[in-house]
């Protein structure tokens, strides 16, 4: 074996997996950021789906319990007080959009076969854009600025 | 080749294929339905407040189409959640445990909103 060979055998990583706390070593590009951020909102919703279908029935059941449902958010319920309330609304707003968007990116990549790094890269700066911006938009709203 | 017993070939073609297919037909139905519930709540004269709100509801093709949300939303979140679990719970003890959780909680929260729905 010469010398180079062996150099580049030695420099080749043998074990590729990362562990937790060896994240924050890795530079992410923005497809990366958006398919792991893909998996938190996922699986942030995944846990707040309670809260969601909460939502689905008081807003739905009767005229009572829809004014149970808008008091929510002004002056909380049980313990929890109505800004929490709107945060945890603001998380799914976020959530929803991010993972709305990103899978519309993927439905597109799947049908346009549209797989190059340029595209790759540009289509999640404009997923990472579009979801901080509309959530911005709409927590706005939620948080009665205008 | 076999399919079953302690030899049995648990990769190859078309195991990941259905669900990954489900996966990808159930999010086009939620994108669609978010934009018909949309177009609901913003194209009306109608104020927003609960009569719109449930009027929307209690439609029936909307019922419909919301019993298919519900049902396209568990099976979505029970790949996508599976996957989660699959990639980073190695122990399988605490791997089958995460399952059944994630399993029931999607039966009961689907169960829940069905119920919500056809009481309307």
């Amino acid at each position: 074996m010469t010398d180079a060979t062996q150099a580049t055998k030695k420099n080749r990583p043998v074990y590729t997996n990362i562990h937790v706390t060896q994240i924050v070593g890795y530079r992410l590009p923005p497809a990366g950021i958006v398919s792991i951020l893909h998996r938190i909102s996922g699986l942030l919703m995944f846990f707040l789906l309670p809260f969601v279908i909460w939502m689905f029935d008081t807003s739905l059941t009767s005229e009572i319990s829809y004014e149970t449902f808008t008091a929510a958010f002004v002056s909380g319920i049980g313990f929890l007080p109505g800004w929490f309330i709107k945060l945890v609304a603001l998380a799914l707003i976020w959530g929803y959009l991010h993972h709305f968007i990103a899978g519309v990116r993927h439905l597109w990549m799947d049908a346009t076969h549209s797989v190059s790094k340029q595209q790759g890269k540009s289509s999640a700066i404009v997923t990472l854009v579009l979801s901080i911006v509309l959530t911005i938009a709409l927590g706005a709203k939620l948080f009665g600025l205008y | 080749m076999t399919t079953y017993g302690s030899k049995r070939i648990v990769t190859g073609a078309h195991y990941g294929l259905r669900d990954w297919m489900a996966q990808r037909a159930t999010a086009l139905l939620m994108a669609l339905f978010t934009l018909v519930l949309l177009a609901q709540v913003l194209f009306t004269s109608q104020p927003l407040g609960y009569d719109l709100w449930a009027g929307i509801f209690s439609k029936q093709w909307m019922k419909f189409l919301t019993f298919g949300l519900i049902v396209s939303l568990a099976y979505h979140a029970w790949v996508g959640v599976r996957d989660i679990w699959m990639d980073y719970v190695k122990p399988v003890g605490v791997r089958l445990a995460l399952h059944v959780f994630t399993l029931v909680w999607l039966t009961g929260c689907a169960g829940w909103a069905i119920q919500v729905l056809w009481r309307l």
